[in-house]
Order: C-alpha cells, then structure tokens, then sequence
C-alpha cells in the first residue's frame, strides 16, 4: 500500500476539494504541511499578519462563494488569527482554519509555542478539530468542509500537530461518504409555514422586506429580486445585506438601523407585515426589537432555527435555506402589495436621495466622494468597508449595482477593509475592488500593502483622514459631554510616502473639485492605488 | 422555574467543555450536570437542570442542537419525569447516637456503606426533596461531609431518548 505523510494527506484533501488559493502565514509547527503546499496546484498568499489571513479568506470566500482557507502556525500564529475567525463566524463566513500545533506527546506542557486554540477559538467556530490520529486526516478534513458550507456557514478549526504532519498514513480514494450524526441541518423550508407566510402577504395593507446577509451566503440575490419584483413588496436592507437588491432598485429603500436612513427606517415603522430573510435583527438594526413585533406580523426566513426567536418574536417562523424558501414564495405568492403603500414609501426614498449634501469647501465632502467613486467604479465592483465613519458613509452613499458591499458587519473589526479586498480580487480579478478605510483603520492593516506588492493585485484604497477615531469622537460629543478621550489620531504619518516606500502610486485630495481628476486617476489602470481624503474632522457620520 | 434536559452527544473528549462553555457564554445557569455513557459507548447522555424561562429553555434547546457533537435534545416534563440524585453522607455516630442514625437511615431507605468508631457513612439514591429531608434529620447528629451527584432523569412510560437512525 502507497504510504504518504499527513502532511501530503492535507494538501490532497485541499486539492480535492478544488482549493486553488490559500492565506497563510508559516512557523516551524505547521512546516510539514507547507513543505507539501509548495509543491502543489495550491497557490498561497503570505499575509502580513495572521489575523489578515482569516480576514482575507473571507473576503476570498465573499466573493468566490466557496469556502476561504487560512493557515497559521501553532501560538501566536494560532492566536493572531483569532480576530479574524471571531470576524467571520458573525458575519456567518465560511472558513477553514488550518492552524500547526505542537507534538501531540506535549501538549498541555506549556512547551515552546504551544497554545490550546480549539479552546480559545470555541466561542467562535462552528466546529473544531484537534487531529489526534493522523489517519483520521482525510475524514476531517471532508467533515470540515462539509460543515463550514452547509447550513448556516461559518468557520470550521483544525490544529494539527506537527508529528501528525510527519506520520506516514495510507493513501486514500478522497471519494468516502461522510456522516456526521449530529448534523443534519434542514434546508427545504416547511411547506405549511411558507403556505401561512403566502395569505400574512395576501392580508397585509403595509408589507415590506428586510434582507440581511443570509440572502447572499444562500446565494439568493437572484430569487430575492425575482419575487420583490413579482409581487411589489419594498425592501429594507441590514448592513450585510446591502446589495441584496440593486442599491438604485426603485423598491429598494436602503439600510435600517441605528445609522441607517431615514426611508428604511420609517418604513419599519409604519410597516404591518416584516418579512426578515437572512437576518438576524441585531441591535444596531433595530434597537426594539419589541416594539416593532407589536406593530407588525413577523415572518423570519433564517437557515438557523436558533436565530428565530432570539431578539424577536416570530410569529411565522421559516426554518429553511432562501434558496428553497424563496423559490417556493415565488411559485406560491401572486398578491401585490397596494401600490398606495408601496408610492408612499418609495416617494420618500425618492425624495431623500435627492436631497442636497451640503458640501465644504476646504475638505473633502465623504458622502458625495463615495457617490462619485460609485458612479467610476464598474457596475460590478466590489466596495470593501472598514469600520467607523467611513463605514457609514459607504453603506449609505455608495451605490452598489451588480456587485458587493463588503465589511465586518457583526464584529466591527477595524483592519478588516484591505485584508478583505486582497482576499475579493484573488477571488476574481477582473473586477475592480477598493477598500475604504479610515486613518486609524488603516493603519491597524497597512502592512497588507506588502501583500498587495508581492501579489502585484490592483486594490485600490481610499483613506478617509480626519486624524480622528470619528466614530468614538462622535460617541464622546453625545454622552460624554465633549470629553474627547484618545480619539486623536496625533503623528499619522505620510501615507503617501508610506504608498511609495511600497512602490504604490498614491495621491491626496484635500478639495471637493479634484475629487473626480482623482478617482479617474486612481481607476485608470489596473495596478494599486492609495487615495487619502481630507475630511473635516467634525464631519458627522449621518 | 426549574427545567430538566436530557442531550445525547458524542462521547469524544472535549464535548463537555463545549456544551458548558455554551451554558456560560449565553449566560444560562446551570443547576447541576450529570454525565454518563449509554448502552451505545459512543453516547454519552447529559442531564442538565437549569433554572430559566421558556425563552432560555427554547434558546438553550437551539443553541445545544447546534454543537456539532450534540446527537438529540430534550426537556423532559416535570410531572413526566422520574429524577434522581445519588449522595454519600458522612455522620457522626459515635456511642449512644449509632442506633439512632441507623434508626433514620433504615426510615429513609438509606444503605450504609462504611463505618468507624465515630461515623456512619450513608448512601442515598433518591429524589431531592427525599435526599433533603434526609439530611435534615441527619443534622443534628453532625454531618461530617456530604457528597451528591448531579441529577440524572428518564422519562416515565415506554418511550425512550435514542439517536435518530442514519439514514
């Protein structure tokens, strides 16, 4: 019988399962396996830092709509990734975590760069595995895969010993059934629940849609549009689910919450029915959850049944994937909702996007600079967030076509935007992709400049700079009573400079009227490019 | 109010941890925690009493059925439900008091399983109520150490918590 090495066994199973990128970032306890990565099909991307491996796995992930693999060493190698999966199990991103450990004969002695991450990583994966017989390589690595991608996604951790690496198992026909007795998540949706769901919609006066992330993670965009269109109901958006709808789709009112808009969130207000599709109706989306179950008729879509019920009731629970869910409401669902409600609340969405901003003269205005960016960028660019003000001002003003909105939803993980572009324009390059960060969130991420380098990948990145942590200054105008505790953003350095120490092509804007000759010169090839806006530092995020 | 559930799971290593760091990390209290393998050794059943509300109980349900080695869930109904404790009282019983210790024990249908000069030692499988009564008369003879299991539960009748079959 052929003998190959756990660490031989991994790649294989990575191969079969078609992975042709992965990020990582090595140390001498995962050695083995990136002895055999080497000399694979796989290509490898080394991170900066291994928090921006997970990260950029899962904007791999995003927008590949396979799982995103990344790989770290045993330690702090293992813990620095730790973020980035915590990241991604909110955000219900599919991961595989691939992490080094140290031999299986020592572990729970504190030996060099030994750290229990299965443990750490608990609260945060969907799954974990600490592989203590390296024949059970292959299995668990198809379990692995299997749960990352089924059901409701999310990050799946392996930590493999580096003497399990080195043993020397049976080759194997990689085509072996998987079963997994506690897992078995539902997908089809109950036929009598989505018949209840149908006369809710048939009886409603004011019914409207709010679309979360699960909308994409069930890849139902397509479906969504089909039956928003098919029977008139507006739509509201959580801010992982910007993009769901086309963000210029008439019926489409924009984002809810706490620093959504206006048009969505009187919608949610006035609204008798709520059909919530993929969303898990999180605090800084509806802040009483309660009040609005009062009001309205709940109808809550979600492939977890745990999300249904947890911060609101239902009153028509669906447990079920979008994708089956949808597809059945399009067959069964032949109202329209009364066009007397839907012109009211398109009207006013019509009215508040034509609203001016009024603009500043000295600085950069945000709002109208990401409008712009929208209108250069290609209808099927993907626009990565980071978190703060600037966050903000791309959910509400950026107008997403045919492509993605990216951020760290959940989390809210400064750092996140350029790790998650590079992992977007690995996962199709064609596209034009640009991260927006802000100079503190920037500077928690710029080593991925080097990443960008070394990829030789067109990101482009804008930096909102206030020399401020916005966001917290605002917080800090509001209940603190003006005290501006550690917000200032003293000594930033030359980003420009720092752009070209890397070879990057930089430039700033610091006045509304060079915005455009900018955005054209950042978009005109397809290499990276740094853009830095001056903005006010008093500028408000709504 | 107070809830019994019964959790098939997976008899590996590490399955404990994750199903109690769920209790803690939700927020959900856990009474007492009883686990033991079953006839199938690569079961485990858990018994957990939590004290909560019917949206814990529903949330703590879900979020259980969730862990990817977590088999089955289910609240057994009080009144449905036959619950046990087991525990081990040590007493004081030295001249004059041994007869009546025993006096109480034999009462209680306790069995003794050690004793010395100066001490009984009991062992009581019972209900809580039953095994609190117990102590209570064992009190003023002087309770040296008590230990008790957590509680293990079944449901009464001919039904029976088993994995569903693969299919």
């Amino acid at each position: 019988m052929r003998m190959i090495s756990g660490a031989a066994a991994m790649v294989k199973c990575l191969e079969q399962e078609n992975v042709q990128v992965a990020f990582g970032y090595i140390g001498a306890a995962i050695c083995p396996f990136y002895d055999e990565l080497v000399r694979s099909s796989i290509h490898h991307v080394m991170v900066r830092t291994e928090q921006n491996a997970a990260h950029s796995a899962s904007g791999y992930a995003r927008i590949s709509g396979r799982p995103g693999v990344c790989i770290a060493t045993s330690g702090p190698g293992a813990t620095n990734l730790l973020t980035g999966i915590a990241s991604a199990y909110m955000d219900s991103i599919p991961l595989i975590v691939i992490t080094g450990q140290v031999r299986s004969d020592l572990l729970g002695r504190d030996v060099f760069q030994e750290a229990d991450i299965t443990g750490a990583a608990e609260p945060f994966t969907k799954h974990s595995y600490l592989v203590k017989r390296a024949k059970d390589l292959p299995r668990i690595i198809k379990e692995a895969f299997h749960i990352c991608a089924t059901g409701r996604p999310g990050p799946v951790l392996i930590d493999v010993p580096i003497d399990m690496q080195k043993t020397m198992i049976p080759d194997f026909d990689y085509d072996f059934p998987i079963d997994i007795i506690g897992y078995k998540p539902n997908v089809q949706g109950h036929s009598l629940q989505i018949k209840k769901a149908v006369e809710a919609m048939k009886t409603s006066s004011r019914p409207i849609i709010c679309a979360g992330g699960g909308v994409f993670s069930a890849n139902a965009n397509g479906l969504l549009l089909e039956f928003v269109e098919k029977c008139n109901i507006p739509v509201i958006c959580t801010m992982m689910g910007i993009g769901t709808l086309p963000s210029g789709h008439a019926l489409n009112l924009g984002m809810l919450g706490s620093h959504g808009c206006a048009p969505a969130n009187k919608a949610i207000r006035d609204a008798d029915l709520l059909v919530l599709m993929g969303a898990r109706v999180g605090d800084r989306a509806v802040a009483s959850p309660g009040q609005v179950a009062e009001r309205a008729k709940i109808i809550h879509i979600d492939i977890d049944p745990a999300e249904i019920g947890k911060n609101m009731p239902a009153h028509i629970p669906i447990v079920g994937n979008l994708r089956y869910v949808l597809a059945e409401l399009i067959q069964k669902c032949d109202c329209k909702a009364p066009s007397e409600w839907v012109a009211r609340v398109t009207d006013r969405k019509k009215r508040y996007s034509q609203m001016n901003i009024p603009m500043t003269q000295d600085f950069v205005e945000p709002k109208t600079f990401m409008r712009t960016l929208s209108q250069k960028m290609k209808p099927d660019s993907v626009l990565c967030a980071d978190v703060g003000q600037n966050q903000i001002w791309s959910a509400n003003y950026f107008e997403v076509k045919t492509g993605r909105f990216l951020t760290s939803g959940g989390m809210g993980t400064m750092g996140y935007s350029i790790p998650c572009a590079v992992g977007a324009k690995i996962a199709s390059p064609g596209r034009q992709v640009c991260a927006v960060c802000g100079d503190g969130s920037f500077q928690m991420s710029m080593m991925e400049l080097a990443t960008i380098c070394q990829e030789n990948i067109g990101v482009k990145i804008v930096i909102m700079r206030n020399n401020r942590l916005g966001m917290v200054r605002e917080l800090q105008d509001r209940h603190y009573g003006c005290r501006h505790s550690a917000v200032y953003l003293d000594c930033n350095p030359d980003f420009v400079q720092i752009a070209n120490a890397y070879g990057i092509a930089a430039r700033v804007v610091s006045s509304n009227s060079e915005v455009e000759d900018a955005i054209n010169e950042m978009l005109c090839t397809d290499k990276p490019f740094l853009l830095e806006c001056s903005v006010n530092p008093d500028y408000p995020s709504l | 109010m107070k809830y019994t559930i019964s959790v098939l799971v997976e008899n590996h290593a590490g399955v404990l941890s994750k199903v109690s760091g769920l209790f803690s990390r939700r927020g959900f209290n856990i009474e007492s925690l009883a686990v033991g393998v079953t006839d199938d050794t690569a079961i485990s059943r858990m018994t957990i009493v939590v004290d909560g509300d019917e949206y814990i109980v529903e949330q703590l349900e879900k979020q259980l059925n969730k862990l990817i080695p977590v088999i089955k869930v289910k609240t057994l109904a009080p009144a449905e439900t036959i619950a046990r404790t087991l525990s081990l009282i040590k007493v004081a019983a030295g001249n004059g008091k041994r007869e009546e210790v025993m006096r109480i024990s034999e009462l209680m249908g306790a069995r003794i399983v050690d004793v010395t000069r100066s001490t009984l030692t009991l062992e009581f499988a019972d209900t809580i109520e039953r095994t609190e009564t117990l102590e209570t008369l064992l009190k003023p003879y002087g309770v040296k150490e008590i230990v008790r299991t957590g509680i293990i539960a079944i449901e009464k009748g001919p039904n029976a918590l088993r994995p569903t079959k693969r299919e």
